[in-house]
């Protein structure tokens, strides 16, 4: 059973915020999925506990073409955006769990696990994602690709991006709902035409593909190069091995399909 | 703090961080969802929250003040079987029972939202429950059965005859 400890629940971001502090001691809990089982278990006995159940930031806004997605919008409610975001959220676990999941919790997701977890990151890092976070600094807003360098002391707000020209979302097949994905590849062709891919399942992060993008317009070559932007791993859902096959195939594959897009 | 439980005002004392499923079971003494994995992965303690499927094993409980809770005690007794129940019945969907729980509500909730009888349809709508016994054909034969509102002699009912192999998800 649980533990005695303290536990709040604020009622706005501010309050959120403001709890979080430098977020030194503090366990929160947006959707709980990760943290939950943790606490259940025993593995993990915080002190004290935010639970963001209801501070708000659930909102997913469409301002002409930006999207703006709160840190509490549970993933169900990202199934339907454009790819690679929406394929992306859609093939997360099952309903239920996008259901509870949230986006803040999914981009803080990934230190420690057995597995990837994390899944958005990927696609986010695509689309260009900025990521709006409270912390020791104060609040700041910065790429997506800066804040997961550095998020551990993070509070996610939210996450802003503008919709692509194009965009793709490719992974390899999960047998059953409740696996993590073990590697997926997210491409996107913003407004100016420039190509951007990132592949979750390939480190610890989501990572971009910044030499695969440099050679974007010959799939092949953009496929071998992807492997010099990841650090592969053996995990109880792919060996190294195995990955360093299937990311030249999985980058070809989303380039093709924003070749399609066209 | 309170829960609104199949439509009962129930206080609550257990601390925050207790999961919603250990307080539906060990201090409101509702027995229907079930300790399965604990970590979301199997559905056995689905309930619906607000109308919506969750995993009970999930929430913590502190979270919840003045939430609408339905497990199968919601539904129906022996006496007054969902139509839900009645087709899981029918179409013998149940073996050891330790999965029926979380199906039913999870079902529940994709027919409430106007889910039909096409089985991919509910292979997705179900797709986090895991069922050791069935095979999950029979699961998806009673829900496309309910869905389409079909209508049960009970008494009748055998086990297996109604079964189509065909339809599976």
């Amino acid at each position: 059973m649980t533990a005695v400890t303290d536990v709040v629940l604020p009622v706005s971001p501010d309050e959120a915020v403001s709890v979080f502090g430098d977020g030194s001691g503090v366990t929160v809990i947006a959707g709980g999925t990760i943290v939950m089982p943790d606490i259940t278990a025993g593995r993990l006995r915080p002190a004290k506990t935010m639970l963001l159940a209801r501070a708000g930031l659930a909102t997913v806004a469409h301002e002409g073409s930006t999207v703006t997605l709160g840190a509490m919008a549970p993933l169900e409610e990202l199934v339907d955006l454009a790819a690679p975001v929406g394929p992306c959220a859609a093939n997360i676990a099952d309903r239920e769990i996008r259901l509870q999941a949230t986006v803040g919790g999914n981009l803080c997701a990934g230190q420690g696990g057995d597995a990837p977890r994390g899944d958005l990151q990927g696609a986010l890092l695509a689309v260009g994602a900025q990521v709006r976070s409270a912390g020791a600094d104060g609040t700041t807003t910065e790429p997506l690709e800066d804040f997961l360098a550095r998020r551990h002391g993070r509070l996610v707000l939210d996450v802003t991006y503008e919709v692509p020209a194009a965009g793709a979302f490719v992974a390899l097949d999960r047998p059953h709902t409740h696996e993590y994905t073990a590697l997926a590849v997210s491409a996107a062709r913003l407004a100016d035409g420039t190509i951007r891919l990132a592949a979750t399942g390939a480190g610890s992060a989501g990572v971009r593909l910044h030499s695969a993008e440099a050679v974007a317009a010959d799939p092949d070559a953009a496929g071998t190069a992807a492997l010099q932007d990841v650090q592969l791993h053996d995990d109880v859902l792919a060996s190294a091995w195995y990955r360093e096959r299937a990311l030249p195939v999985l980058v070809r594959r989303a380039l093709a399909r924003l070749e399609e897009s066209r | 703090m309170n829960l609104n439980v199949n439509g009962r005002r129930r206080e609550v004392e257990s601390p925050p961080l207790t999961t919603l499923l250990d307080v539906l079971r060990e201090e409101l003494g509702i027995h229907s969802p079930k300790i399965g994995c604990e970590q979301g992965g199997c559905g056995a303690c689905t309930v619906l929250v607000a109308g919506k499927p969750r995993r009970a094993c999930l929430l913590p409980v502190g979270a919840l003040d003045g939430a609408a809770i339905t497990t199968v005690e919601g539904l129906g007794g022996p006496d007054d079987l969902d139509p839900l129940q009645a087709a899981f019945v029918h179409h013998y969907a149940a073996q050891c029972g330790f999965c029926t729980s979380g199906l039913l509500m999870a079902a529940k909730a994709y027919i409430a939202n106007g889910g039909t009888d096409d089985s991919r349809a509910i292979a997705e709508a179900l797709g986090g429950h895991v069922c050791r016994c069935t095979g999950y054909v029979k699961i998806v034969d009673a829900v496309a059965a309910a869905a389409r509102g079909d209508e049960f002699d009970l008494s009748t009912t055998a086990a297996g005859q109604y079964t189509t192999m065909h339809s599976g998800g």
